[in-house]
C-alpha cells in the first residue's frame, strides 16, 4: 500500500504574498516594456506592432545612437569608477575596522556607513553646495591649506563633471561593500587565522595570503550589486544636473537619457516608445553583465568550508 | 524600493479619490511653483468669495519637471481639472491627444486679440483650448545703485552694452553679468533669446525661418550666438557651474550689476533686493535702430477635456478672461503682462519700464516654440545645449548653428 504524499499546501499560501506582489508590481511591467518597446504609432495616432523598428533607430539614427553611446560610455565610466575607487576603499576600510586593536570601531562603522541611509536628493544638493564656486565651502577649504589654485567650478566642467558625480556617489556607496566585507573578514573564523600565524603569516601577507581569497566570494556580490545599480542609476545625475545632464550632456547616462525619451522634457514630448526601448537596452545591457558574471566568474570562484 | 513606492502611490490615490467626493474643488495643475503664495492668498480667495460652492487648489510643480509630470497623470487620468498651458506645440499635442478641451465657445474669449490667442489655438485657428494670461518679455534688469556710483547709465547700443561691462569688470566690485550655465535654459532663453531678436529683426526672421526661407547659419541666426560667446569674459568666477537661483541670489545680494532677464522676475527681485533696480532692453546694433524685444506668450489656462467638474471649471475660466483677474494677476505678478485686451493699470515701475518697450520697440516670440520644436532632436532643447556650450566656449557659434540647422533640417521639410 503506498503512502500518497500529503499536498503541502502551506509552501503556496506562504509563497503567495511575495508572488503576487512581485508579479503585479515587477514582472507584468518588466513585459509590458518589453513589449512595448515593440510598438509605436502609426499615422493615426494607433498603437502597432513594429518589430525591431524602434531598436532600429536607436541603433541606426545617428541622432539616437551618438546619445545612447555616448549615455553608455558615460555609464561604463561612472562604474569603473565606482570598481577601481568604491570597493578598494570599502575593502580597505572593512579590513581595518576588523583589527582587534582599533578603538572607536563602532563609531566609524556608523559614520560611514550613515551617507548610504541618506536619500540621493539630499546627497546631491549638499555636495553641490559644498562644490559651488559661489557659495560653497571647498574653495574656501582649499584656500585655508594654500591649494586654492587647485579649485575649478567641476560640476560645471565637461572633463570632470561625471568623474566628480561618480566620487559623490562612492562617498555615499562606499559603506555597502564595507559592511558586506566587514562581516565576511568576522566569518573567517580564529582557527584558521591562528594557523597561519603559527606558519609565520602575519600582518599583510596574512590580508592578502589568508583572508582575501576568503572574502573574494563576497567581492564578487559587492561587484555585481555595484552593476546592477550603477547601470540602473538616475537619481544622483537628475538631482545634479538635471534631466539634460549637463554640461554638454558630459554627465548623460542610461538612466537619465531614458527618462527624456520616454517623459520627455521641456518642449520636448514624451515618447513612451523609443523609452521602452531604450529601457529594453538597459535590461539586456544588465542581463548580459549578470550572465557573465554569473557563468564565467562565479562558478570558477573558489569557496573555502570551514 | 519602488515597490513601496507604487504601493504607497496606489494607496494615496485611492484615498484620496475618496476624499474629494463633496464640494466641487478644482485642482489647478502649474509649473509656477514661485507663485504658490499670490494664488493661495490673493487670487484664489477673489475668485471663491464670488463663486460660493467652488474650492480651488493651486498644485504646482517644478518647472522644468512640469511638462513630463503632467504628462503622465493626463495619460493615467490623474490630472487636475485646470491645466497651465504652455505655449504652442507642447499644449496643442495636449489638445490633439484629447487632453484638453476646446474652449472656442467660452464667452471670455471674445476679450483677447488673435495674437494673444495664437499660441493655444489649432494651426488653422479653429479652435482656442486654453485661456491667455500673460506675456513675458526679455530684457536685463540693473542695479540702479551700483550703475550710479559707478556713473554709468544704461546702454541702448552693442558697443554701450560692452562699454558698460567693461567699466564695471574694471572696477572690480561688482560682478559685471549674473548668469550660469549649469542649467542651460538661461542661456537660451535669457541669452539668445533675448538679444536674438534685434539680429534676425523679429517676426521677420521668426517666419522666414518656419517657412524654410531662411536657415539657422544664416547670419542673423549665428550673430547673437557671437554674442554669447563674448559674455563668457563678464560672468563670475565658476559660471560653469552657477545654477539659475545662484545667479538671481547672486543679483539680489547686490554682488552682480547686470541680469539678463525675463520680466517674471521683477517680483522676487522686488521681495529680494534691496536696492533700486532699472532695465534696459536688448541693445542694438546702432543707435537709432529699430529695437526689436521677444515679448513672449507664455502662460494660459485651459481644461481637463476629462474633468468631472466641467461646469465649475468652466465658470473659473471665464473669471480667469476677465479683466478682473487681469488687474489681480498683473499686480500680484508684475512682470507677467496681462494679455486682456483691457488695459490693465499696474504700479509696479519695472512692471512698468518692460510694458513700455511694447510701444517703441516690434514683438516677437522665442524663435524656437511656434511648429519647430515639433520633432526630434527638439530645436527649443538643443538651443539650450549649444548656447551653454557657446558660453562655455566649447562650441564655436558657427559649429553650433550648423548644429542646430542640421537637427531641424534632418525632421522638418520646409528646411531640407
Amino acid at each position: 500500500m503506498a503512502s500518497r504524499k500529503p499536498v503541502r499546501w502551506h509552501i503556496a499560501v506562504f509563497l503567495a504574498p511575495a508572488v503576487l506582489v512581485y508579479t503585479a508590481l515587477m514582472i507584468i511591467p518588466l513585459f509590458g516594456t518589453l513589449a512595448q518597446s515593440l510598438m509605436n504609432k502609426d499615422a493615426t495616432g494607433e498603437r502597432v506592432f513594429v518589430g525591431l523598428q524602434n531598436f532600429a533607430r536607436l541603433f541606426g539614427d545617428a541622432i539616437w545612437s551618438d546619445a545612447f553611446w555616448n549615455a553608455l560610455a558615460n555609464n561604463t565610466w561612472f562604474f569603473v569608477i565606482h570598481m577601481l575607487v568604491q570597493n578598494p576603499i570599502g575593502i580597505a576600510l572593512a579590513a581595518i575596522l576588523s583589527t582587534p586593536k582599533l578603538r572607536m570601531a563602532a563609531f566609524y562603522r556608523t559614520a560611514i556607513f550613515i551617507p548610504t541611509i541618506l536619500s540621493f536628493v539630499i546627497v546631491g544638493f549638499v555636495w553641490k553646495l559644498i562644490l559651488s564656486p559661489i557659495w560653497g565651502i571647498a574653495p574656501g577649504m582649499l584656500d585655508a591649506v594654500g591649494l586654492k589654485f587647485l579649485f575649478a567650478p567641476w560640476l560645471g566642467r565637461e572633463e570632470t563633471a561625471l568623474t566628480t558625480l561618480a566620487l559623490v556617489s562612492v562617498w555615499q556607496f562606499v559603506g555597502i561593500p564595507m559592511m558586506l566585507i566587514y562581516a565576511a573578514l568576522l566569518s573567517i573564523p580564529d582557527e584558521v587565522i591562528e594557523a597561519a600565524e603559527m606558519d609565520g603569516i602575519t600582518g599583510w601577507s596574512q590580508f592578502w595570503k589568508i583572508k582575501l581569497p576568503l572574502i573574494l566570494p563576497s567581492i564578487g556580490i559587492i561587484s555585481i550589486l555595484t552593476f546592477v545599480g550603477n547601470f540602473n542609476a538616475f537619481d544622483l545625475i537628475y538631482v545634479a544636473q538635471g534631466a539634460l545632464a549637463g554640461p554638454d550632456f558630459s554627465t548623460d547616462i542610461l538612466g537619465t537619457f531614458l527618462y527624456r525619451t520616454f517623459f520627455g522634457f521641456q518642449l520636448q514630448l514624451g515618447d513612451p516608445y523609443m523609452g521602452s526601448a531604450i529601457a529594453g537596452s538597459m535590461f539586456g545591457i544588465i542581463l548580459v553583465g549578470v550572465c557573465i558574471y554569473l557563468f564565467g566568474i562565479q562558478t570558477r570562484l573558489r569557496r573555502y568550508q570551514f | 524600493m519602488t515597490k513601496t513606492f507604487k504601493l504607497a502611490l496606489l494607496t494615496s490615490t485611492l484615498l484620496g479619490g475618496a476624499a474629494a467626493a463633496q464640494d466641487v474643488t478644482l485642482t489647478i495643475e502649474s509649473w509656477r511653483n514661485d507663485d504658490l503664495t499670490i494664488w493661495q492668498d490673493t487670487i484664489i480667495p477673489a475668485f471663491e468669495a464670488a463663486h460660493p460652492g467652488i474650492k480651488v487648489v493651486f498644485a504646482p510643480s517644478a518647472p522644468a519637471e512640469y511638462n513630463a509630470v503632467l504628462n503622465s497623470k493626463l495619460q493615467a487620468g490623474s490630472a487636475g481639472d485646470l491645466i497651465t498651458c504652455r505655449p504652442f506645440d507642447a499644449s496643442l499635442e495636449l489638445y490633439n491627444q484629447g487632453h484638453l478641451a476646446d474652449l472656442s465657445d467660452l464667452g471670455a474669449m471674445a476679450n483677447f486679440s488673435p495674437v494673444a490667442k495664437s499660441a493655444w489655438q489649432t494651426d488653422d485657428g479653429a479652435a482656442t483650448f486654453c485661456v491667455p494670461m500673460a506675456s513675458v518679455i526679455h530684457g536685463f534688469i540693473y542695479n540702479a545703485d551700483a550703475f550710479e556710483q559707478l556713473g554709468l547709465t544704461a546702454p541702448t547700443t552693442n558697443e554701450e552694452f560692452y562699454a558698460v561691462l567693461d567699466a564695471i569688470k574694471a572696477d572690480g566690485s561688482y560682478i559685471p553679468m549674473a548668469m550660469g550655465t549649469n542649467d542651460q535654459w538661461e542661456a537660451a532663453t535669457m541669452g539668445y533669446n533675448n538679444i536674438g531678436p534685434n539680429f534676425w529683426k523679429g517676426e521677420e526672421g521668426r517666419q522666414a525661418l518656419i517657412k524654410g526661407e531662411q536657415k539657422l547659419t544664416d547670419e542673423g541666426w549665428v550673430a547673437p550666438f557671437r554674442e554669447l560667446a563674448k559674455w563668457k569674459d563678464y560672468l563670475g568666477d565658476g559660471f560653469e557651474a552657477q545654477t539659475y537661483p545662484d545667479s538671481q541670489n547672486l543679483f539680489t545680494l547686490g554682488r552682480a550689476a547686470i541680469y539678463p532677464a525675463g520680466s517674471w522676475e521683477i517680483s522676487g527681485f522686488n521681495a529680494q533686493a534691496d536696492f533700486k533696480m532699472g532695465a534696459f532692453p536688448p541693445p542694438v546694433a546702432a543707435a537709432g535702430d529699430t529695437c526689436y524685444i521677444s515679448d513672449h506668450t507664455d502662460i494660459a489656462i485651459g481644461m481637463n477635456a476629462k474633468s468631472p467638474n466641467a461646469e465649475a471649471a468652466r465658470t473659473f475660466l471665464d473669471w480667469v478672461g476677465s479683466p478682473e483677474f487681469a488687474t489681480l494677476y498683473a499686480n500680484a505678478l508684475p512682470g507677467f503682462f496681462s494679455l486682456n485686451s483691457t488695459a490693465v493699470e499696474m504700479s509696479d515701475p519695472l512692471a512698468q519700464e518692460f510694458v513700455s518697450w511694447r510701444e517703441k520697440c516690434q514683438s516677437t516670440i522665442r524663435s524656437t516654440y511656434q511648429i519647430l520644436s515639433r520633432g526630434t532632436p527638439n530645436l527649443e532643447n538643443e538651443t539650450w545645449n549649444a548656447s551653454a556650450n557657446v558660453i562655455r566656449g566649447a562650441e564655436t557659434p558657427e559649429a553650433a548653428a550648423e548644429r542646430l540647422q542640421a537637427g531641424l533640417a534632418s525632421w522638418y521639410e520646409p528646411q531640407k
